[in-house]
């Protein structure tokens, strides 16, 4: 491997603006995921009978939050999936031409 | 075959067939093991390389590696237990499944690309990929053996008894089936044969939990709110809603992170990202599992409160005071006792898929880690690694045998809890911040995997969990029943301060060069 071409790389503003891209969004989500989630375990925590609440005669906010977290898991991570396989690959191979 | 075992079983009887010898489950678990051991004698004509040993020639498809990261981490306890959870404790059995499932979005968002891209065979890869080899691969090797150990040993003791429950057969001898057939699957068919066994299952679970679900609801209208009322009716509205599972926020708090972090720090879960040919393989898999998993704990929770309505409460602590019968209850209620047999081996097979995984993780460490980068300093010789990842297979098979025996009929409940603490103590903090942090140094990554592994072990011993619940004291010394909030917390600080103490040049240098490898995957493992 060109060490010059390398380094040319590392320094180079597109290569460190795909770095700190990449981990703003990761570390986003993962703020998010863990707020989600935490908050969720704090409100069962000190407010159950918040989550009792009743929606319709037989479903309650408890259920649909629930189920909810594990849609909403499943979803965050789609979502980076999608961005990643659309902007974070495509200028990833930008970057890799010049190698 | 099956025709003529299905109409020697007559659906009508009352009883529960449970613990008699089942005809369709002996029949299904027979067709179940000739079939993988096919697929091991197939895998092994394929599996020469190291490559191939550990990573299944990293030839495995981002959809395929997604269902098996699902088969490896769907446990019998998880099916069985959660379900069994919300059939008596209601909705607090869901709060603990989701647990086991918010970590998945975090391997995705936090480890699983880097890995892949880093790593070579086991997660050590990564973390001693800049760092001093020697130091690094001792200190991970001590927190990779000890979560699969106390894991193994809660699978092995929950297999035991769980197949002695279904089909009637000896603890013992169930034991050492276990042990015998998932120590060939790993020994002769390598990552390829535990891959496919592993897809297997998680194909069969998904498939009969869905089958349970659609049989249970067929009885309210396919209707999830007639079947929520009848909960209600039967047991009150309360049911529905969290109880006592989480009363002290502290705990429920250090649960939680020990459950979502843990699972980014699961040797077994994170070898797996090294089967797939790139990092887009690698995040297509994650976003799979975690469909997958999730899934499968929302099935769960139908089951859980199907059961419930439809077999009873009673009836269900009847048979086994943790409810983990409900599932099989529901299974003999709804389809008769063939269902309830086709359940059972499924349950059988979960079994295994897991304890296969394990086993190829703790294999790969002692041979990968340990001797090829401790006793061989790094030299290595592809025809004598296979050899020791192959003994050490052996090793751990005799070995989980060996615990599953010792262990009989204790408490080993704590013992996934407790694994999932160190996962997220002493191998999550060294993992991220190896990946994160350009100042983070040898000494760093040591003190912060000793320090999660000996607080967690240490923590737990004088908390609740284990100093009254098991060696009866009157009261704790620690706390909290889980002590990921303070192991994980203490393990981020030491290592961050014992960096800081002293920077490694050396390791800070090679960590923007590794930069074109970590996010251009330039370089990396093929």
């Amino acid at each position: 491997m060109n060490t010059d071409k390398t380094h040319e790389i590392l320094e180079s503003a597109e290569f460190k603006k795909l770095v700190k891209t990449r981990w703003n969004i990761s570390l986003s989500f993962t703020l998010v995921m863990l707020i989600v989630y935490i908050g969720f375990l704090l409100i069962v925590a000190y407010d159950k009978e918040f989550l009792k609440m009743p929606l319709g005669d037989s479903i309650n906010l408890a259920i649909v939050v629930g189920l909810g977290i594990i849609f909403f898991s499943w979803l965050i991570t789609g979502l980076y999936v999608y961005w990643a396989n659309n902007y974070y690959d495509a200028d990833v191979h930008e970057i890799k031409k010049k190698l | 075959m099956f025709l003529n075992l299905l109409l020697q079983i007559n659906p009508g009887s009352t009883e529960s067939t449970l613990g008699t010898a089942n005809p369709v489950s002996i029949a299904i678990f027979f067709l179940f093991v000739a079939v993988t051991l096919y697929i091991t004698y197939w895998a092994a004509k394929k599996t020469k390389t190291g490559s191939e040993f550990y990573a299944a020639g990293r030839n495995i498809s981002g959809f395929q590696n997604g269902l098996a990261l699902a088969g490896d981490y769907m446990s019998a306890a998880s099916f069985l237990g959660i379900a069994g959870m919300v059939a008596t404790k209601g909705y607090d059995g869901l709060i603990y499944s989701i647990g086991f499932l918010v970590g998945w979005p975090l391997i995705m968002f936090l480890v699983a690309e880097p890995l892949r891209n880093l790593g070579k065979y086991t997660f050590a890869d990564v973390v001693a990929f800049r760092l001093k080899q020697r130091p690094i691969r001792i200190a991970a090797s001590v927190g990779s053996l000890l979560t699969i150990s106390f894991y193994l040993i809660a699978q092995m003791v929950g297999a035991g008894s769980l197949i002695k429950t279904l089909f009637g057969l000896d603890y013992e001898i169930a034991v050492i089936v276990v042990g015998v057939v998932m120590t060939m699957y790993v020994l002769f068919g390598g990552m390829l044969a535990t891959t496919w066994v592993q897809i297997i299952k998680a194909v069969l679970l998904l498939s009969g939990a869905t089958m349970l679900v659609l049989l249970a609801l067929a009885q309210f209208n396919f209707s999830p709110a007639e079947l929520f009322q009848s909960v209600k009716t039967q047991y009150g509205a309360d049911m529905l809603a969290p109880g006592g599972f989480i009363t002290n926020p502290f705990d429920a708090l250090s649960l939680g992170l020990a459950l979502m972090l843990g699972t980014a720090g699961l040797p077994h879960i994170l070898m797996r990202f090294y089967t797939v040919p790139d990092d887009k393989a690698a995040r297509k898999s994650v976003f799979v599992a975690t469909g997958f998993i999730g899934y499968f704990y929302v099935l769960t929770f139908f089951i859980g409160f199907a059961a419930l309505a439809l077999v009873g409460k009673d009836a269900i602590l009847s048979l086994d005071k943790g409810g983990n019968m409900a599932a099989l209850l529901l299974a003999e209620n709804t389809g008769g006792s063939a269902f309830l047999g086709f359940i059972a081996s499924v349950a059988f097979a979960t079994i295994l898929a897991v304890v296969a995984g394990l086993t190829l993780s703790g294999a790969s460490t002692i041979s990968h880690d340990l001797y090829v980068h401790v006793v061989k300093k790094g030299i290595s010789d592809e025809k004598g690694e296979i050899k020791v990842a192959k003994r050490a297979t052996i090793f751990l098979g005799v070995l989980a045998v060996a615990l599953g025996l010792m262990f009989k009929g204790q408490n080993v409940a704590f013992m996934v809890g407790l694994a999932f603490s160190i996962a997220a103590s002493a191998n999550f903090p060294a993992l991220l911040m190896s990946i994160i942090w350009k100042g983070f140094t040898t000494k760093g990554a040591v003190w912060c995997m000793v320090t999660g592994a000996v607080l967690s072990l240490v923590l737990i011993v004088i908390s609740p969990t284990v100093w009254v619940d098991i060696m009866g004291n009157s009261e704790a010394i620690f706390p909290l029943k889980n002590p990921t909030i303070v192991s994980m917390t203490a393990a981020f600080i030491v290592g961050i301060l014992v960096s800081l103490a002293k920077p490694e040049k050396a390791a800070s240098d090679l960590f923007e060069s590794e930069k074109l490898r970590t996010y251009l995957g330039h370089g990396s493992e093929k």
